[in-house]
C-alpha cells in the first residue's frame, strides 16, 4: 500500500510538470491553432540557462526568476522574429518551422553545453518533508511550485484586463482589433507566457531526469497526451490531463507494464483519445446561436 | 470641416477589386446613411475605413490620414465599428464583452460610468451580465454589439446593418437610441442599412452605392424623393 501511495504521489509531481507544459501547448494552440512542437526544447534551453546562472554562483531562486524572465523574452522574440513572418503561411509550412526550431534549439544546446548529462540542483531539502516516507521533498516542492504557477495564471487570465484581452484574441482576433487590442503584441505575450511556464516545468523536472539536450522529448509527449486528453482547447482540461497522465504513467509503469515501456502509455493515450474522443474530455462544446 | 473624408477609395479582396474610387464625406455630428443593393460594397466600405481590407486612396479622419494604418490604431482614434455579423465574443460573458469595448480606457471609474450609460440605453443587458454572450438572443447580441462599440466613447460610430434580425418594434427602438446617442453625445454615425425608409428618416445625409461606386448623394430627404431610390429601395 505504501508503495502504491508513493507511486501516486510522485506521479502527481511529474504530472504537475506535464500539466504545466500541456498548458503551455494549449496557450499557443488557442492563438495559432497549431501544436508547438518546439515547446519542450524551449523549456530545455531555458533550463540550461538556469544551470549556467547557478553554476556561475547565483542563488537558486534568483536564478529561477531570472530564467523565467529570460524564457518569457525568448518566447516573445521567437514569436516576433520566427512565427510572425509566416503567420499566413500554410499549416504545413508552420509545422516545419516548429520542427526546425526544435532541431535548432536542441543542437545549439548540444553545441554550447555538450551532450553529456548534467545534474541540476533542487531548491528543496534532501530530507523528506514532514518526516513522510512516501515522497521526496523535491517532488512535494514541485507540486507546490506547479500549483502556484497555475493559480497565478488563473488569476491573470480571469481577473486582469490584459488576461481578458488575451482570451479575446484567442477567440476572435478581428473583433479584438475592433476594440483596439494590439493583437500582434498579445500573440507575442502568449508565446512569452507559454515559454515562461515551460521554463518552470523544465527546472522542476531537471533534478529528476537530469539535464541533457534531449531531456524534454519524452516529457513533451506526455504533455501532448495530457493536452489531448483534456481537450486541446481547454486549459482546465489540459491541467487535469497532466495530473492524470502523470499518475497513470507511474502506476502502470510500476505495476503493469514496467518502467521500460512507460512512454508507450503516452502513445496509447494519444491514439486512444484520438480514436474515442478527438475533442478530449473537456473539449469545449461551443454554445453559439447564429 | 468634415470629420471623415474619403477620396478615390479602392478596395480589393485578393485580386478582386470591390470598391472603385469612392468619394464621400461625413460631417461632424451628423448621421449619414449608406444604401445599396446586396453586394454593392457597403460592408467593404466600412471595412476599408477601419483598415480591415487592402485599400488604395485617401481616408482622412479629423484631418489626419488614416488609410494604411492598423485597425487597432484607427479604433484608438475614436472610430467604433459594429461589424457585419456583430463580432460578439461568444465564449465570454456579456460583461466581459462590454469591458473589452472599453479596453483602451484605463480609468476604472470612467468605465463603470460608461457601463451605466450603456445600461441606460439597453437595460436588458444588465440582466444578462454573467451570461455567455453566445447564448444571448439575436436581438440581445445586436444590442450588445452596439453597446460594445459605445463603450469606446467613439467620435464616429460605424454601424453595419444594426437592425438585422431584430423585431420591428426593436428596430424602431434601436433607431431612437441612435438618434439620442447622436444628439446627446455628439457621436457622428455612418449607418449601413437594408431598411432604407427608416435609415433615410433618421439620417441627415445619404449616399447610394452601386458596384463599388457612389452613384447618388445628397440630403436624406432629397434622396427620399428621388424616383429611382423610391422604386428600388423604398418600394413605392
Ligand atoms: N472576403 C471576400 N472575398 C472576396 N470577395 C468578397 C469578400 N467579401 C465580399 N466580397 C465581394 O465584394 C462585393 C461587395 O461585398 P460587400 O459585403 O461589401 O457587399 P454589401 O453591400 O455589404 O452587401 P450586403 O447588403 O449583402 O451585406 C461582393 O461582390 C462580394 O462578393
Ligand atoms: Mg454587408
Amino acid at each position: 500500500m505504501d508503495a502504491f501511495i508513493h507511486q501516486v504521489l510522485s506521479g502527481l509531481a511529474t504530472g504537475g510538470i506535464y500539466a504545466s507544459l500541456a498548458l503551455a501547448l494549449v496557450m499557443i494552440y488557442q492563438v495559432t491553432h497549431l501544436v508547438n512542437f518546439a515547446q519542450g526544447e524551449m523549456a530545455m534551453f531555458s533550463t540550461y540557462a538556469a544551470w549556467s546562472l547557478i553554476n556561475a554562483g547565483m542563488g537558486y531562486w534568483p536564478a529561477f526568476l531570472l530564467t523565467v524572465l529570460f524564457a518569457f523574452a525568448l518566447g516573445v522574440v521567437i514569436e516576433r522574429v520566427v512565427i510572425r513572418p509566416v503567420e499566413d503561411a500554410p499549416v504545413l509550412a508552420i509545422v516545419v518551422i516548429f520542427i526546425a526550431l526544435l532541431v535548432i534549439l536542441n543542437s545549439a544546446t548540444g553545441w554550447i553545453y555538450s551532450y553529456t548529462i548534467k545534474t541540476f540542483p533542487s531548491p528543496f531539502p534532501k530530507e523528506p518533508l514532514f518526516g513522510n516516507t512516501y515522497v521526496s521533498s523535491h517532488e512535494l516542492g514541485a507540486i507546490g511550485v506547479t500549483l502556484v504557477v497555475l493559480v497565478l495564471l488563473y488569476v491573470f487570465f480571469r481577473f486582469t484586463p490584459l488576461g481578458l484581452a488575451m482570451r479575446a484574441v484567442a477567440q476572435n482576433p478581428e473583433s479584438s482589433r475592433l476594440v483596439g487590442i494590439r493583437v500582434g503584441w498579445m500573440l507575442a505575450l502568449g508565446w512569452g507566457l507559454a515559454a515562461a511556464v515551460g521554463a518552470v516545468a523544465g527546472m522542476m523536472i531537471a533534478p529528476i531526469v537530469y539535464l541533457d539536450p534531449n531531456m524534454m522529448g519524452g516529457i513533451l509527449l506526455y504533455a501532448f497526451a495530457a493536452a489531448l486528453l483534456g481537450g486541446i482547447e481547454s486549459p482546465f482540461g489540459a491541467v487535469l490531463g497532466g495530473f492524470v497522465v502523470g499518475v497513470l504513467e507511474n502506476v502502470l509503469g510500476a505495476y503493469v507494464i514496467g518502467n521500460d515501456l512507460k512512454l508507450s502509455v503516452a502513445l496509447g493515450l494519444i491514439i486512444g483519445v484520438l480514436l474515442v474522443r478527438p475533442s478530449g474530455f473537456f473539449g469545449r462544446v461551443h454554445v453559439t446561436r447564429v | 470641416m468634415a470629420l471623415l473624408e474619403v477620396k478615390g477609395l479602392h478596395a480589393s479582396y485578393g485580386p478582386t477589386r470591390v470598391l472603385h474610387g469612392m468619394n464621400f464625406a461625413i460631417d461632424e455630428g451628423s448621421i449619414t446613411a449608406v444604401l445599396g443593393a446586396n453586394g454593392a460594397g457597403k460592408t467593404t466600405t466600412l471595412r476599408a475605413l477601419c483598415g480591415m481590407v487592402k485599400t488604395e486612396g485617401e481616408v482622412r479622419f479629423g484631418g489626419a490620414r488614416i488609410d494604411g494604418r492598423l485597425t487597432e490604431d484607427i479604433v484608438r482614434l475614436g472610430i467604433a465599428h459594429v461589424p457585419d455579423g456583430r463580432g460578439t465574443f461568444v465564449n465570454l460573458t456579456t460583461e466581459e464583452n462590454l469591458r473589452l469595448g472599453a479596453y483602451t480606457h484605463k480609468d476604472p471609474a470612467a468605465v463603470e460610468s460608461d457601463l451605466e450609460r450603456v445600461f441606460g440605453y439597453f437595460p436588458r443587458l444588465k440582466e444578462r451580465l454573467r451570461q455567455q454572450a453566445g447564448t444571448l438572443s439575436g436581438g440581445e447580441q445586436q444590442m450588445l454589439a452596439v453597446s460594445r462599440a459605445m463603450m469606446l466613447r467613439p467620435r464616429l460610430l460605424l454601424l453595419d446593418e444594426p437592425s438585422f434580425g431584430l423585431a420591428p418594434l426593436l428596430v424602431r427602438e434601436l433607431f431612437e437610441i441612435m438618434r439620442t446617442v447622436n444628439q446627446r453625445e455628439r457621436v457622428s454615425i455612418l449607418l449601413v442599412e437594408q431598411n432604407a425608409a427608416m435609415a433615410l428618416d433618421l439620417a441627415d445625409h445619404a449616399y447610394l452605392i452601386e458596384t463599388g461606386r457612389v452613384v447618388l448623394s445628397g440630403p436624406a430627404d432629397e434622396i427620399k424623393r428621388d424616383d429611382a431610390v423610391r422604386r428600388s429601395y423604398l418600394g413605392y
